[in-house]
């Protein structure tokens, strides 16, 4: 199926400001959710006829429960601090792309229906009404944000684009009018245990494969193995890592740190699956329902550590989220969370990202490596969104900035970080996060990663560059499919744990 | 007493009830509404004092802001650090003595109007030359910056221009405070930013000005970054699990 026509963007050494062009993203819709999967989760189809009454509803139940989105509705200045923050408004210059204009698609409707100046004067405060056009604007544009957070570094009062557009997906899907590409992965992963619908035997037989792989180039039996009751240590790590390249050459680099710590670990079957979706929906059931997976495998398999792999949205529902939703990790008083404390750990970060592991054996020097090995390569290091402003590794904060790169830096000779401006809490998205990976989005895709492209293009051109190393399954997934839009080579992404892999000696 | 004092102590008190009462109720709001999960932006403070750090930096300094655009920092911190003078400055018409800190402040209260009144200005025009800001604004957004405007410049009239009785005024205002009411002084300028004032006082509760005590409740800047140490959960998450 050929995508809709459109311009590339040209790559530019400073990503500039554009010019607004009103409506310039109109035109891109999402496909609508079937009636499968919108079944399976428990929202209707097709807009209900009482979709206004129902939408206004929703609203003020969120409102009622979430304190970010109650706040955020009220406290926007319309400064205009963030309306050059955003990736998908620098690379498609429609307006509504901008954080606070994305924002005010719910706040109009907040202002008309729940405050008295927008119920008497909705002239005056920029509300409207509720009508069907509003609600394909929300349709539209709350499916070209990736829910990013970098708006929320730059207001000066932390309103995170983020926590309205879940809340406006929550609420369209709660009238029918829910995304077919996240309906379909809430649907597989409920169903079947992971985002890629890849069944138990699949899973299995694919680990074989790979530990025969392994064994033929290293001569070193690496075992994966799945399902394994008693391990210490229960691995859990994004689909993708299973048969998606370059994603699979991080799960070979994993296997090798564990064969060479000499540890005992294990995939699992029902947890097969690190990414949790229901976090771009922002509906918490779900996103708790689907976390409970990992719990229960937990405490299925007896494991004593939960590691998590390269994903940048599973780290941050595991790392912000986990303790919250199913009490991995400390401090729960309750019964639920005593009963799996007590199977834990405590000497170690419940959970733990696999470059806190790796960077730990790497300091108590239980790792081998021969950089030379990486030398073909000049590497640099995209920051994902979600790991470097929704989440931490290590004990100081920053830690998810310095250990992926110590990492890096201990399992290969050359480094070239992008510009400042681009990288750490400032890190521009790879375009393709927030459940918008997926064809039919591929415009707001390739002009969302405009930003990146340029700040990559900057070193690849002035120091080199020839390798964008990152920890996230879906920006590996994005950039394979976008460098080449840009001239670049899709060979040129890949994981951290892909370099760790090239460079350690096993025994 | 006439009428005209009758109606702006009538207003004064007015306003001073929905203000209070409707900041009051705001923030009863913001406080009930739970923030279920933990979404501050890191890298973040992993300690409570560490947020009360940030969060300071944020109030007193714009913090973000800055990272994010001088010319907005640069106008806006103008206002506000001017604004917060002249209130300041303003203490001295409700109290007898005057609290040394008012005293001391009164010169640079005085002169720091021109910086709000600038940072006002240079805010508005933004609104105007940006596309990006013209875009979001509303009609409301240039409203509320001539009414800050209207009072900036009617206050510095009766600084700098065409002084009132100030013995007057500040009978009446201290009448105020202490139900003792005596006659507001007639003059126009003064009568123009009594009412600016007492209409600010009015729509504060129901318009942006909430950003005021609203940034206090942002889950983004008032979360510590804690989530493996401790168990963060609300009220009807914690229900729904017991289920």
């Amino acid at each position: 199926m050929a995508g809709p026509e459109f311009e590339v963007p040209k790559l530019t050494e400073y990503t500039d400001v554009p010019k607004i062009k009103v409506g310039a993203m109109a035109h891109v819709k999402s496909f609508p959710a079937a009636e499968v999967t919108q079944k399976f989760l428990g929202y209707p189809w097709t807009l209900t006829d009482d979709w206004q009454e129902r939408a206004i509803g929703r609203m003020g139940e969120l409102l009622g429960k979430y304190r970010s989105l109650r706040v955020f509705m009220d406290i926007c200045v319309h400064c205009g601090a963030c309306t050059d923050k955003c990736h998908y408004f620098l690379g498609t210059a429609d307006p509504k792309n901008m954080p606070v204009a994305r924002q005010d698609l719910m706040r109009q409707v907040y202002r008309r229906y729940f405050t008295l100046p927008g119920k008497i004067a909705p002239w005056l405060v920029g509300a409207k009404d509720l009508s069907k056009e509003v609600l394909d604007d929300w349709y539209n544009y709350y499916h070209q944000c990736s829910e990013c957070r970098r708006c929320s570094v730059y207001c000066p009062y932390g309103i995170d684009t983020a926590e309205v557009t879940m809340a406006g997906r929550e609420i369209l899907n709660t009238v029918g009018m829910g995304q077919k590409y996240c309906s379909e992965i809430l649907t597989k992963v409920q169903k079947i245990g992971n985002n890629l619908g890849l069944p138990g035997p699949a899973l299995e037989d694919t680990l074989s494969g790979l530990e025969e792989d392994i064994e033929a180039e290293t001569g070193v039996a690496v075992k994966m193995p799945l399902d394994v009751k008693g391990a210490e240590i229960l691995f859990v790590t994004p689909s993708a890592d299973f048969f998606s390249e370059p994603h699979v050459e991080s799960l070979i680099g994993y296997a090798k740190v564990f064969h060479a710590a000499g540890a005992s670990w294990t995939l699992s079957t029902s947890a097969s699956e690190a990414g949790n979706f229901g976090l771009f929906n922002g509906s918490y059931e779900t996103m708790q329902k689907i976390a409970m997976r990992i719990r229960d495998a937990a405490l299925e398999l007896g494991v004593k550590r939960i590691i998590v792999g390269e994903c940048g949205h599973a780290w941050r529902v595991a790392y912000s989220f986990w303790n919250t939703l199913t009490g991995i990790g400390y401090g729960g008083n309750d019964p639920f969370s005593i009963e799996l404390q007590k199977q834990l750990d405590p000497r170690f970060d419940q959970p733990m990202h696999i470059c806190e592991y790796t960077w730990d054996l790497i300091q108590k020097g239980q790792l081998k490596f021969d950089k030379s090995l990486n030398d073909h390569r000049v590497i640099t290091f995209h920051d994902s969104c979600n790991v470097a402003r929704g989440s931490r590794m290590g004990d100081v904060p920053g830690g998810q900035f310095t250990i992926p790169r110590n990492v890096i830096m201990a399992v290969a000779n050359n480094f070239h970080d992008m510009a400042a401006e681009t990288i750490g809490e400032g890190t521009f998205c790879c375009g393709g996060g927030g459940g918008v990976l997926t064809d039919d989005l591929i415009e707001v895709r390739v002009k969302g990663a405009l930003p990146r492209m340029n700040a990559f293009n900057n070193v690849v051109q002035n120091n080199g560059v020839n390798f964008l190393s990152l920890i996230c399954a879906i920006c590996k997934a994005q950039f394979t499919k976008v460098l080449p839009y840009y001239g670049f080579d899709r060979s040129m992404v890949g994981g951290v744990h892909q370099l760790v892999s090239t460079a350690i000696l096993l025994d | 007493m006439t009428s005209l004092t009758l109606i702006y102590i009538g207003l004064y008190y007015f306003a001073a009830i929905v203000l209070i009462g409707g900041v009051a109720y705001r923030i009863a709001e913001y406080s009930r509404t739970p923030a279920p999960l933990k979404i501050p932006t890191t890298p973040a403070p992993t300690t409570t004092g560490g947020v009360v750090l940030r969060m300071a930096r944020e109030v007193v300094l714009f913090e973000s802001l800055f990272k994010s655009n001088k010319w907005i920092w640069v106008f806006g911190w103008m206002f506000h650090v001017g604004l917060a003078l002249v209130l300041l400055r303003h203490v001295r018409y409700f109290q007898e003595p005057i609290w040394f800190v008012v005293e001391f402040v009164q010169p640079y209260g005085q002169y720091a109007s021109f910086a709000m009144v600038a940072g006002l200005l240079g805010l508005w025009a933004r609104r105007f030359l940006v596309d990006r800001v013209r875009y979001i604004s509303t009609p409301s957004d240039h409203l509320m910056l001539a009414l800050l405007l209207g009072i900036g410049a009617s206050g510095m009239m009766l600084s700098f221009v065409s002084h009132t009785d100030i013995i007057a005024l500040k009978a009446f205002a201290l009448g105020l405070v202490t139900f003792d009411w005596q006659p507001v002084p007639g003059d126009g300028p003064l009568l123009v930013h009594l009412a600016l004032v007492a209409l600010l006082m009015i729509i504060f509760p129901v318009s942006k000005l909430l950003h005021a005590p609203g940034i206090f409740f942002s889950p983004t800047r008032n979360q510590a970054d804690n989530p493996l140490e401790t168990r963060h959960i609300a009220p009807w998450a914690a229900a729904a699990e017991r289920k």
